[in-house]
């Protein structure tokens, strides 16, 4: 069982939320703070992109963060149900970020940066990533080391 | 905190003061200004980000749209950042190559004077 669980309604403004709580359980399990920022930054790219795949797919479903300190690491699974967004089958990221049409625009300008690009952040930031699908959509496993768990020697 | 947006003229730059969060829920707002202010003819924009707490992916995607549209015009799009954790995103994302990114909005300005 994981330390702290977590379901969040796939909205953009939960994703802050999702950061502060994995930072608060990260620190408690004594990720140094160096690395805390790593943390931070990594669970948001991978709530942001479960939350945006949700939005398109099943906005109705939660998306799923679990924290855990087991083993001497500090280890964050974020688990999507979207069962149309599988960047691992489709090999290379794709498709813009955005592409909402902007205000005064008649057609959307889709932003340079691919929809996976928060994925290539992710593995740029965490020395663990495990990215694989499931039955149902996504899961992004990333860990970091955790010093808490470090045995004392007497 | 929440994303703080504020934007004034220094000669002939348009600088956006950006302070707090730039992630997937505030990213749109700070992508509306600057596509307000290109709208309005507004195309060397230097963007400081010397109060910015948090920035991710989103906030890239916004302000490499940004540089796009100044671009587009003959226009320039430069950062004001010293943080060491905000750097961080833009070196592994390789994005110091295409944004300048300087230490103050004076040394921007002196930059932009001399590529004149």
């Amino acid at each position: 069982m994981a330390t702290v669980e977590l379901e969040f309604t796939p909205l953009p403004a939960h994703v802050r939320t999702a950061r502060l709580i994995a930072t608060a359980v990260a620190r408690r399990a004594g990720i140094t703070e160096s690395l805390l920022d790593e943390v931070r930054l990594a669970v948001g790219e991978a709530c942001s992109r479960a939350v945006e795949a949700h939005r398109q797919y099943c906005p109705a479903e939660p998306v799923r963060l679990e924290l855990s300190d087991d083993d001497g690491r500090f280890q964050v699974v974020v688990t999507d149900n979207a069962p149309g967004d599988d960047p691992v089958a489709d090999g290379a990221p794709s498709g813009p970020v955005e592409e909402r049409p902007e205000p005064g625009r008649t057609a959307a300008v889709p932003e340079p940066l691919p929809a996976n690009f928060g994925l290539a952040v992710i593995a740029g930031l965490a020395d663990d990533v495990e990215v694989s699908s499931t039955d149902r959509g996504l899961r992004v496993r990333m860990s970091w080391p955790a010093m808490r768990s470090v045995p004392v020697t007497p | 905190m929440d994303l703080k947006l504020e934007h004034h003229t220094e000669d002939d730059l348009e600088v956006v003061e950006v302070e707090g969060e730039i992630d997937v829920y505030t990213a749109p707002r700070l992508r509306e200004l600057l596509i307000d202010l290109v709208n309005k003819g507004h195309f060397n924009l230097v963007v400081n980000m010397e109060k910015v707490e948090f920035l991710d992916s989103t906030g890239l995607g916004v302000l490499v749209g940004g540089l796009k549209r100044v671009r587009a015009h003959d226009g320039s799009l430069d950062l004001v950042c010293t943080q060491e954790r905000i750097l961080k995103i833009f070196r592994i994302t390789g994005l110091t190559k295409v944004f300048g990114i300087y230490d103050s909005v004076g040394d921007a300005k002196a930059a932009r004077k001399s590529q004149k």
